[in-house]
């Protein structure tokens, strides 16, 4: 096993802890003490008792008693501790009979992606709770000051415990939009902008490996809907791609430009198994269109040419259901590759105003089909406009190549 | 709400300012970035500062005035300018600083202005 993959497994059990806990206290927060309370206690007394042989039922006892020792703080009345108790006595057991105690986190996360929760804590909760990531981290990939990621937890998890907020997976009515937004928060982490083929590059950055194994375990834990390994299939997807995405140099290389040989097949074939299957419920989806946009480009590596009329078909789906600008921008590029750049052009032009400002891949696919029409001067605006708006200097490189290069 | 993105270079960005190999995509960059904050309608500000050994640093102490050549810290990275944005949030603001090309190099620094 390697480093990650231990980590991964560490978490795993952290998050199983925290999620049991969590929906018997019905406090996120309370739960997250108590088991740091356990972990100190056990890195206090395992060097000197040796390591328990249950370990997860050490923690779980450990962190039980503290969680009915601060209820009885917190004032709580004594019959609420007492069933408290009983609750956790009835899981103890159960964890020591079978070392398994029931798995609470589909439920968390459900929590986590509360149509009461802000949207913008939802994926940093999930991967605080879920995965015991720490805020410092969390604050980077989402490019917010750590001190601020800390106050909306803290402020997130207070409000799921005074406004009661249930732990349970949503009946049949309400599962499909509320899986929606677990599995929105879950991609989120992942990342966004791979769909935009002009120079796009991912804002957020390692938590790749987090978010697939979060949909993992959707996809494992609710295996009748089939979004969740659209989800799955679109990261990996996505992913399968992170070595081409640069050259020897370290230079960026676009999709279209890509060496297919230097794409994991390994994940190539697992996002398409878990497309095919999610087909079968003839259930589709945001993302499993999602998904099978990145199907489409990946079969260039059998074939050896992109079928950009059936990628704009696919993106006229999806911004039926979900008109984001990302899908509204992937859609105007394949119908550039697809027709011609006028229809790319218009395409873009019917996108509002308001939202493009600072979406860089909208100025870079204008740049790049204004140089296809020979308009020059508008081009150079638009790559300058483009450049300025990077992040990754890599792609800034790139694009003031394109900029220079003649027509 | 104001804040101040604070860029500081390092010696080799500070360089490439006059290096001819590299200067056309020093500048590019900054020409580039400050045009988006511009167009974007967030540029409330700021100035292009001469590099470190161009300052010259005065302290009083003690009735007495002390007089330096050079910056006031000597650091792998110094202050080479300063962009104010106009920007609803933090989150803006950082997003903001991403893009500045010294991020990738040196580091930039958001802070807000103290309104006055």
């Amino acid at each position: 096993m390697n480093h990650a993959a231990a980590e991964l497994a560490a978490r795993a059990s952290y998050g199983k802890l925290v999620a049991y806990l969590a929906t018997w206290s019905r406090d996120v927060a309370a739960a997250e003490d108590a088991l740091g309370d356990a972990f100190l206690e056990a890195v206090d007394t395992w060097p000197r008792t040796g390591v328990p042989g249950k370990p997860e039922a050490w923690l779980l006892t450990v962190a039980r008693r503290r969680l009915v020792d601060r209820k009885r703080h917190a004032k709580v009345e004594d019959v609420a501790a007492a069933a408290l108790r009983l609750v956790m006595d009835r899981a103890e057991q159960k964890a020591s009979d079978k070392d398994i105690f029931p798995d609470e986190r589909l439920k968390l996360l459900f929590v986590c992606a509360h149509p009461a929760i802000d949207e913008a804590a939802r994926t940093p909760l999930m991967l605080q709770t879920v995965l015991g990531l720490d805020a410092a981290r969390i604050a980077s990939a989402f490019l917010v000051a750590p001190a601020t990621i800390g106050q909306r937890l803290v402020r997130v998890k207070a409000k799921i415990r005074d406004a009661g907020i249930v732990f349970e997976v949503p009946g049949r009515d309400e599962l499909p939009s509320r899986l929606e937004s677990v599995l929105e928060a879950i991609y989120a982490a992942y990342g966004s902008g791979w769909e935009d083929v002009a120079g796009a590059d991912p804002r957020r950055q390692g938590l790749a490996e987090e978010a697939i194994w979060l949909g993992r375990l959707v996809a494992r834990l609710l295996p009748d809907e089939p979004e969740a390994e659209g989800v799955v299939a679109l990261m990996l997807h996505c992913e399968a791609r992170r070595e081409a995405r640069r050259d020897a140099d370290g230079g960026y290389v676009p999709l279209d430009m890509q060496d297919v040989a230097r794409w994991s097949r390994p994940m190539l074939e697992e996002a398409e198994a878990r497309l095919s299957a999610a087909s079968k419920a003839k259930k589709p989806g945001r993302f499993q269109l999602e998904a099978a946009i990145q199907s489409v480009h990946a079969r260039r590596a059998v074939t050896g040419r992109t079928d950009w009329e059936a990628i704009a078909l696919l993106y006229e789906g999806l911004i039926r259901l979900a008109p984001t600008i990302g899908s509204r921008v992937g859609h105007a590029a394949a119908l550039a590759e697809a027709r011609d750049a006028e229809a790319g052009l218009e395409a873009l032009g019917a996108i509002p105003p308001e939202v493009i400002d600072a979406y860089q891949p909208y100025w870079a696919l204008s740049a790049h089909l204004l140089k296809r029409l020979g308009r020059q001067a508008e081009a150079t605006a638009a790559y300058s406009r483009a450049i300025g708006l990077c992040e990754e200097p890599a792609v800034r490189r790139f694009l003031a190549r394109q900029s220079s290069a003649a027509p | 709400m104001k804040y101040t993105i604070l860029v500081y270079e390092n010696e080799s960005d500070f360089s490439a300012r006059t290096d001819g190999a590299r200067k056309d995509a020093y500048w590019g960059a900054y020409k580039t970035y400050t045009q988006a904050l511009t167009e974007a309608g967030v540029m409330a500000g700021g100035a292009a500062l001469q590099p470190p050994p161009t300052a010259t640093t005065v302290r009083q102490r003690n009735g007495k005035r002390q007089v330096q050549d050079g910056p006031f810290a000597e650091t792998k990275e110094q202050l080479g300018g300063y962009y104010v944005v106009d920007v609803p949030n933090l989150d803006k603001a950082l997003e903001w600083a991403a893009r500045c090309p010294a991020a990738a190099n040196g580091a930039v620094e958001v802070r807000p202005n103290l309104s006055m």
